[in-house]
């Protein structure tokens, strides 16, 4: 997956939080746990790391809520 | 091999709702419904009533006089078809009278019909005959005259004589065999609502033709094949029946076509399959069907079919025909190195929307259970996935709110994207009934669709949308409901949070949401916005239907909230001609996603994280599953490109046609080692697979499909599987090479599986099904009959959720480059990838995919009707010819993805739903050019499928 492609879908789904009630970045960290991968979230925790350019506010915001990798699978 | 045929009896006039009333037929006591005909009240008791021009599925008109009855107190012969029953009625059906008045019918009809019933193709299955044994006819006394049936009279070739109409290529119009009873006129009017048939002349003159008297395939006939069923001779005929004889026995099954699910008999001689006729007690279809499910079911027969499973190393090698356990076995080996070597995460499934319950159950049990991944995802991510997403945000549940009867009780429709009239035409039909009677029609949709030009339809509102626009449109119309307070206060009150209600109203009312607002972005008049706003609001039974000119945008999701709410806002949920319906594409979508297609949810919609749904399953299959959500398509397809994703099995589907960005599909396939199709044919995946399973038709098996309004209806298998086993035995080989040790011996045991683990299906089993026909979902202790209209007395997340839906612009906008919006869709000939109905004679009407474009940019290009022209968007560029036509607006093109040589996806984008993921494929902005061929893309891919399509010959 590139980076770049999943910073485009990490920002669609805060565009649309971003217009509703409530906190944007645990709507998003709500839906990006609920349909990412461990390894779609892992790359995504790691771009945030890496100083998060390019990602919307509300998905850095969300960064935190986001479940970290299992260890144990670590694939996909 | 079991038959399953339930009493098809015609019984002369459709059935009426009234009070009962009692009367006397022949002496025998009889209570029907008011407004039932004597006719039928006859049948009703058992008693035959000879009858020609009248049969159940059509008002009666009278016109044949063989059904004359005589009633006590009423002076003559009256039509018993024509007369309604009263109290009291004192009916005789047999009468010294009564049979010489039908003796002298018979006699009159029978002069002007050839006497060649032994070589007739409807010898044994003609109504004519039948009354004419019924009457008692034993001799023809009007001495040979003018006549239509023969071909020349003594001196010259006969004027009334007209050779056959053989035009259409499903059946055969004889118009020496007509005996102007006009059922096939009313069938075309009342059934099927085209109004291709008339009567022409008058007296002995009047003949039936087609159009303005042209042959069937030159009028408006969409070879539906209703007035060819409802034919009493063989003046309209099935050319199978022509070909192989009449049937001998039926067993009822499902269309494998759309998600409208329509029941037929398949008619059987021996293991031969005669015809299919839409079964009456059908719930979806009630007898009625489309050119598609009655007549494209060649393919099954076809030569391209591949029926012995192959292997090769590498992609660029020829493919080896092997036995099944070679099949089987290398591709087991492949899938074990691979999961070895990189983890289960590294494989992956994709089920089929086409395929049963059943089989796609097995399916993402064995991602799940076998390999140990929830990689698992279904062709409904790139169609419906939104409605899932939207739906079950909203009200709480997956699935259209409806059933198909539902549209007898509609005042106002609104259709959203989508195109009846080709995509559900069975659908189209019984909504254009119910707009002859009055219902009114609103179409939002970049496109004019038929719909709108229904013969006799009543109001009619056009919203001709720019593409992508659909949820500032749809909030427009929320904007009018809220400032007109024209929402329905009561309902909402009672039935969903009033402070999210009030939170919306707040929302919608904003100035950025009014009409005029929203003109400047759509394109679509203020003043027709409120006018459509109102008119859904006023109507005391408005529903929704939408297809996926919905879904398939970067905004499906939330679209499809914004259908919701409106919905509710207008109260217009949880009762009989009102609801959402989803219009699904294939015809198992429905079915699919229940069965845990989907990457996050098991069966039955509930999440992986679930510790308690997880349990269930981890306790039926004895093994552990994993809690996390798996890989969509496309980012399995971009974790290949990666290197992460490396093995797939995909049952059923062609995702490199049918998926969007085709460069990036190839890619990602291309970079898998272990690539397993399991098809009919070598699809356009199949370039890229190491393995080829060939798959089974729905003739040849045994199981379920779940169609657009939740109903889960029988497949049966009406001969045996030509690849040697149904696609379900197919899984279940794979399944034990991998050691998982499943021992299914029929189709009924995953069914008690899946009711065992999902609560929607805890009452469905086969036995009754085999008793009721079919159920609607959910059916369990709570449900036991099933669910037709879901909501009734509340939601099923408990209050109905409000949510804002505010318009984000999709990325892809015209600009100078690419000045163009695309937007494509289907046929109604063609299904989907068009890899069944391209291999039947339905390439009569759709034999390329073409480009539509307006007038006005077509001038400006110097493009003319039928020019090769080349279509080019950011990612790609192919070349087809050009339909100029004012169906759509300017700015705005289309056209259809039936065809692999056309390749629409080489230019649609992997822009993508922002909930989902499913692509936006109808919107994708593009250039239009003359051009004199193909596109480099479109040559040099011609080039790599003829090559990875060779089989080497057998070595034995
Ligand atoms: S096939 Fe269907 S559309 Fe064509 S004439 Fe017959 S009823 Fe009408
Ligand atoms: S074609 Fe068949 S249905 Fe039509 S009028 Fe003639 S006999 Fe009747
Ligand atoms: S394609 Fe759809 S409408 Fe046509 S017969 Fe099949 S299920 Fe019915
Ligand atoms: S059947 Fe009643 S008039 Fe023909």
């Amino acid at each position: 997956m590139t980076d770049d492609k999943l910073a485009r879908m990490a920002n669609q789904i805060a565009a649309f939080f971003a217009t509703q009630p409530g906190s944007a970045a645990e709507g998003v960290a709500a839906h990006i746990n609920d349909n990412w991968s461990p390894a779609m979230r892992a790359a995504l925790l790691a771009k945030v790391a890496a100083g998060g350019a390019g990602l919307a506010p509300a998905v850095i915001a969300a960064a935190p809520h986001l479940r970290p990798a299992p260890r144990t699978k670590a694939q996909a | 091999m079991k038959d399953f045929i339930l009493p098809t009896r015609d019984m002369g006039t459709p059935a009426r709702h009234g009070a009962p009333v009692s009367l006397t037929i022949d002496g025998f006591a009889v209570t029907v419904p008011a407004g039932t005909s004597v006719l039928r009240a006859a049948a009703e008791a058992g008693i035959r009533i000879p009858k020609l021009c009248a049969t159940d599925s059509l008002e009666p008109i009278g016109a044949c006089r063989l059904c004359a009855v005589e009633i006590e107190g009423q002076r003559g012969t009256p039509t018993s078809c024509t007369t309604p029953v009263a109290p009291g009625m004192v009916v005789r059906t047999q009468t010294e009278t009564l049979a010489r008045l039908r003796r002298g019918v018979m006699e009159l009809t029978i002069s002007d019909h050839p006497l060649d019933c032994l070589t007739c193709a409807a010898n044994g299955d003609c109504e004519l005959q039948d009354m004419a044994g019924a009457v008692g006819l034993r001799e023809v006394r009007f001495a040979p005259g003018t006549n239509h049936f023969a071909q020349r009279t003594a001196e010259a070739p006969n004027p009334e004589w007209r050779p056959k109409d053989q035009s259409n290529p499903y059946f055969t119009y004889d118009p020496a065999k007509c005996i102007v009873c006009m059922r096939c006129v009313r069938a075309c009017e009342e059934v099927q609502g085209t109004f291709a048939l008339t009567i022409d002349g008058r007296g002995f003159a009047s003949r039936v033709v087609a159009g303005q008297d042209v042959p069937f395939m030159a009028s408006d006939c969409v070879s539906c094949g209703a007035c060819v069923q409802a034919c009493p001779t063989a003046t309209l005929q099935e050319n199978s029946v022509i070909a192989i004889g009449t049937p001998e026995r039926s067993i009822i099954t499902t269309c494998a076509y759309c998600g409208v699910g329509c029941s037929f008999e398949a008619q059987m001689r021996g293991d031969t399959l005669v015809r299919m006729v839409p079964w009456k007690e059908g719930k979806a279809n009630r007898g009625h069907s489309c050119v598609k499910g009655r007549f494209a079911w060649g393919y099954a027969q076809h030569q391209d079919r591949i029926l012995r499973p192959m292997v090769r190393e590498k992609v660029t090698d020829a493919w080896r025909e092997v036995s099944w356990d070679e099949a089987i076995g290398f591709a087991a080996a492949r899938l074990q190195a691979i999961r070895a070597e990189s983890g289960a995460d590294a494989l992956g499934v994709i089920t089929s929307s086409r395929c049963t319950n059943e089989e796609t159950f097995l399916v993402q049990k064995l991602a799940r259970a076998v390999f140990g991944t929830n990689n698992t995802d279904t062709c409904a991510r790139v169609c419906h996935s939104p409605t899932g997403y939207g739906l079950k945000q909203t009200f709480g549940t997956s699935a259209g709110t409806q059933d198909f009867d539902s549209v007898e009780a509609v005042d106002c429709a609104v259709v959203i994207g989508a195109n009846p009239t080709d995509g559900h035409p069975v659908f189209a039909s019984r909504l254009r009934k119910r707009m002859r009677q009055g219902a009114s029609l609103i179409v939002i949709d970049p496109r004019r669709i038929d719909l709108l030009d229904t013969p006799h339809m009543g109001a009619g509102l056009h919203l001709p949308l720019r593409p992508g626009t659909n949820v500032a449109v749809l909030t427009a119309l929320a904007h009018v409901i809220v400032a007109e307070e024209l929402y329905d206060e009561a309902f909402i009150r009672a039935r969903c949070d009033w402070d999210e209600f009030a939170d919306y109203m707040e929302f919608a009312a904003r100035p950025e949401h009014s009409p005029e607002a929203v003109e400047a972005l759509s394109g679509v008049p203020a003043g027709v916005l409120r006018d459509a706003a109102r008119r859904y609001a006023a109507a005391p039974n408005g529903a929704i239907y939408y297809g996926l000119g919905v879904t398939e945008h970067s905004q499906g999701s939330t679209t499809v909230m914004a259908i919701a709410n409106l919905a509710m806002m207008t109260g217009n949920i949880g009762r009989p001609g009102v609801g959402v319906s989803p219009l699904r594409g294939q015809n198992n979508v429905q079915g699919s996603c229940d069965m845990g297609s989907f990457p996050q949810e098991l069966p039955g919609y509930r999440h992986v994280s679930d510790p308690v749904a997880r349990g269930i399953f981890e306790a039926a299959w004895g093994v552990n599953l994993s809690p996390e959500p798996g890989l969509r398509i496309p980012n399995m397809l971009d974790a290949a490109v990666s290197g992460a994703f490396r093995a797939i099995y995909i049952q059923g589907e062609d995702i490199l046609q049918s998926d969007p960005d085709t460069r990036h599909v190839a890619a990602g396939l291309a970079a898998m080692e272990c690539v397993i199709v399991h098809d009919l044919f070598l699809n356009e995946t199949a370039a890229y697979a190491h393995v080829f399973l060939p798959g089974s038709t729905f003739l040849e098996k045994d199981g379920t499909f779940t169609n657009a309004e939740r109903r889960i209806n029988r497949v049966r298998r009406v001969m045996a599987p030509k690849n040697g086993f149904a696609d379900w035995e197919v899984t279940q080989l794979l399944a034990n090479a991998l050691g998982a040790g499943w021992a299914y011996t029929h189709p009924s045991e995953v069914m008690d599986e899946i009711a065992a683990t999902t609560p929607g299906f805890a009452g469905v089993n086969y036995a009754m099904l085999e008793k009721r026909g079919s159920v609607q979902w959910p059916c369990n202790d709570a449900a036991p009959d099933g669910s037709p209209i879901m909501h009734v007395d509340g939601f099923v997340r408990g209050k109905g959720r409000f949510i804002r839906t505010e318009y984000i612009a999709t990325d892809e906008r015209s600009g100078p480059r690419f000045p163009l919006l695309l937007t494509t869709g289907r046929v109604l000939s063609q299904y989907n990838v068009g890899a069944q109905t391209r291999r039947t004679e339905n390439v009569a009407w759709h034999a390329e995919d073409v480009l539509e474009i307006h007038p006005h940019d077509a001038e400006v290009r110097g493009v003319k009707h039928g020019d090769f022209v080349r279509l080019t968007s950011r990612v790609g560029e192919i070349s087809l010819r050009a339909d100029v036509t004012e169906r759509v607006s300017p700015g705005v093109v289309y056209t259809t993805f039936h065809h692999p040589g056309t390749q629409a996806n080489v230019v649609t984008t992997d822009n993508s739903d922002w909930a989902t993921n499913c692509p936006e494929y109808k919107v994708t902005a593009v250039q239009v050019s003359a051009s004199n061929g193909p596109s480099e893309w479109q040559s040099d891919y011609a080039a790599l499928v003829a090559a990875s399509r060779r089989i080497a010959p057998a070595a034995e």
